[in-house]
């Protein structure tokens, strides 16, 4: 499944655009877009590729988030300096979380791996850490201003950075399953004994899948983090890995171009439910999910694949 | 090799030579699939020795048989479901392959070399086995004699020096068997390879094999050309007396 580049080039010429007539607000919102989708990126490189099933992955985004609200915070490192740390130590961290994932199939590393969600906003508060995390009161970081004195409003700049930042990690996701290591995610997904007939390595081959869906869900959490300015433990739920798991299913399994269908749901649907229905804007959006399940049961990305069929 | 109390090759002892054919044959129960499995590095084997060119496969991981030379086809079927015909067969030359994830992810020059040589051979393999037509079509979707032929040519992609068919004519109909048999000898004289064919199919072992093997009960029983083991009392027994299939 490639996009022509064609079309790939023109959906970036058009992503660009925004800031000349966007709100603030609205192009706040498209950075958390952005940012959403390289997390759901990562989270469907391990899930959607590899067939492990992660509904943990909030932890990762929460960490990416934290690392780099502290580095600024207590360093004062650069905002786009954190990214590497950040990617660094999420990497570590799936590496990891892969391990133990190795011994555990199907539901049971989908249950290990939700606890692991569950427990992030504790350990987060967690009175000992507090000097560094801030607590229940998080870190307030300052938003940066457009650089090389660009007149452009800091949300537009910020805007365009993770914009900027998504598209590398997206074309670099894109080449890495394309060829011969995505090939072998696919193949322990669909029919591990003979992956390991081929010569396929399943331990290092899931670990290291782990390691970079951690990176990727990470740096979106950095991402975030500077784009709202804020990080606290309760935005950090198990709610949250789980809206990107919906992100993913609603986006499409195992396709690249489907996170960024799934980020966009996840960000505005919640508002227009929320539009629909003041008192149980919850209900909306279930309603909403189950019929897009209902039509679109491979995703967007399904979608678009079949109507280039036809 | 036992199982529990039960005890499922004892003692055999065998070799296939250089651009070999070896049938290995038996009935139901007699151990063949336990030691295919042993040789394709799929159970562990307690005692004794299993040598591929003086290099010992025991306690070797499973990813590393590829690797040794080793191909091998699987008794159900057992293709990568949601992928197309031609990236089927390019995961069979994964181990051909040395790059790694942060190469891939920058499509670093090595990548392009090593994806140009894959796909040649793979559009060699895809003519070969007659799949040329359905190199795009998402395998789950064929029927299942061109499942075995995509898994057959899945196996060659690795360049195997052993080829290693586990019940390469179940399910085929008639003409399938027949050309089947052709296809195996077709593949020995192109590749120089050897191969170890496990099947039911006596007419298909027989009229394929430069050498057979039989196994009853975990224990060979007779080791020799087609015509010597046909004519082997204890083969007959095994076969035409009570209990014997085909």
């Amino acid at each position: 499944m490639r996009a022509p580049l064609l079309i790939i080039a023109l959906l970036l010429a058009a992503a660009v655009l925004p800031p000349i007539f966007a709100s603030g607000y609205q192009l706040f919102q498209l950075t958390l877009v952005a940012a959403y989708a390289v997390a759901i990126l990562g989270l469907n490189l391990v899930t959607g590729f590899n067939g492990q099933v992660s509904l943990g992955h909030g932890a990762f985004f929460a960490v990416g988030s934290y690392v780099t609200a502290i580095l600024m915070d207590r360093w004062d490192v650069p905002y786009w300096a954190t990214l590497p740390p950040a990617a660094l130590i999420c990497a570590a961290l799936g590496f990891l979380i892969g391990l133990p994932a190795l011994r555990l199939g199907g539901l049971y590393l989908a249950l290990t791996t939700l606890a692991l969600a569950a427990a992030t906003p504790q350990i987060l508060k967690y009175r000992l850490l507090e000097s560094w995390t801030g607590g229940v009161q998080g870190i307030v970081i300052l938003k940066p201003d457009a650089p090389f004195g660009l007149k452009l409003s800091g949300d537009a700049w910020l805007y365009l950075f993770t914009l900027a930042v998504a598209t590398l990690l997206f074309a670099l996701t894109a080449n890495l399953v394309r060829g011969r290591i995505g090939r072998a995610m696919i193949a322990i997904r669909d029919q591990p004994l003979a992956a390991e007939a081929m010569g396929i390595d399943l331990a290092m081959f899931k670990t290291r899948t782990f390691a970079v869906s951690a990176m990727l869900t990470g740096v979106a959490g950095s991402l975030a983090a500077v784009a709202i300015g804020f990080v606290s433990p309760d935005s950090f739920s198990a709610a949250l890995s789980i809206t990107f798991f919906v992100g993913m299913v609603v986006g499409g399994g195992a396709s690249i171009a489907g996170a960024v269908f799934g980020a966009a749901f996840i960000q505005f649907v919640p508002n227009i439910a929320d539009q629909v229905s003041k008192s149980a804007p919850g209900a909306v959006y279930g309603v909403i999910l189950i019929a897009c399940i209902f039509l679109l049961p491979q995703g967007v990305a399904g979608l678009l694949r079949h109507t280039k069929r036809a | 090799m036992r199982f529990g109390g039960i005890v499922a090759l004892d003692d055999i002892s065998f070799d296939v030579g250089h651009r070999e054919i070896c049938g290995l044959i038996g009935p139901n129960g007699s151990g063949k699939t336990t030691l295919f499995n042993c040789i394709s590095g799929f159970y562990r084997f307690p005692r004794g020795d299993i040598v591929l060119d003086g290099v010992s496969l025991a306690g070797m991981p499973r990813h590393r048989i590829a690797g040794l030379g080793i191909g091998r086809t699987f008794q159900n079927v057992a293709l990568f479901r949601s992928m197309s015909v031609r990236d089927n067969l390019l995961v069979g030359a994964h181990h051909l392959g040395r790059t790694g994830f942060i190469a891939n992810a920058l499509r670093a020059g090595g990548v392009r070399t090593e994806a140009r040589t894959a796909a040649e051979r793979c559009g060699e393999l895809l003519a070969l086995l007659d799949l040329n037509e359905v190199a795009g079509t998402v395998v789950a979707a064929l029927p299942f004699g061109t499942q075995k032929r995509v898994e057959l040519a899945r196996a060659l992609m690795g360049g195997p020096r052993l080829l290693l068919l586990d019940e390469p004519a179940g399910g085929l109909n008639h003409e399938e068997v027949a050309a089947l048999g052709e296809l195996i000898r077709r593949i020995r004289a192109h590749f120089a390879l050897s191969v170890l064919l496990v099947e039911h199919h006596m007419n298909l072992v027989m009229s394929v094999s430069d050498k057979v093997v039989a196994l009853e009960f975990g224990r060979k029983i007779a080791d020799g050309t087609p015509a010597e083991v046909r004519a082997e009392p204890e083969v007959i027994r095994a076969y035409l007396g009570d209990g014997g299939n085909d």
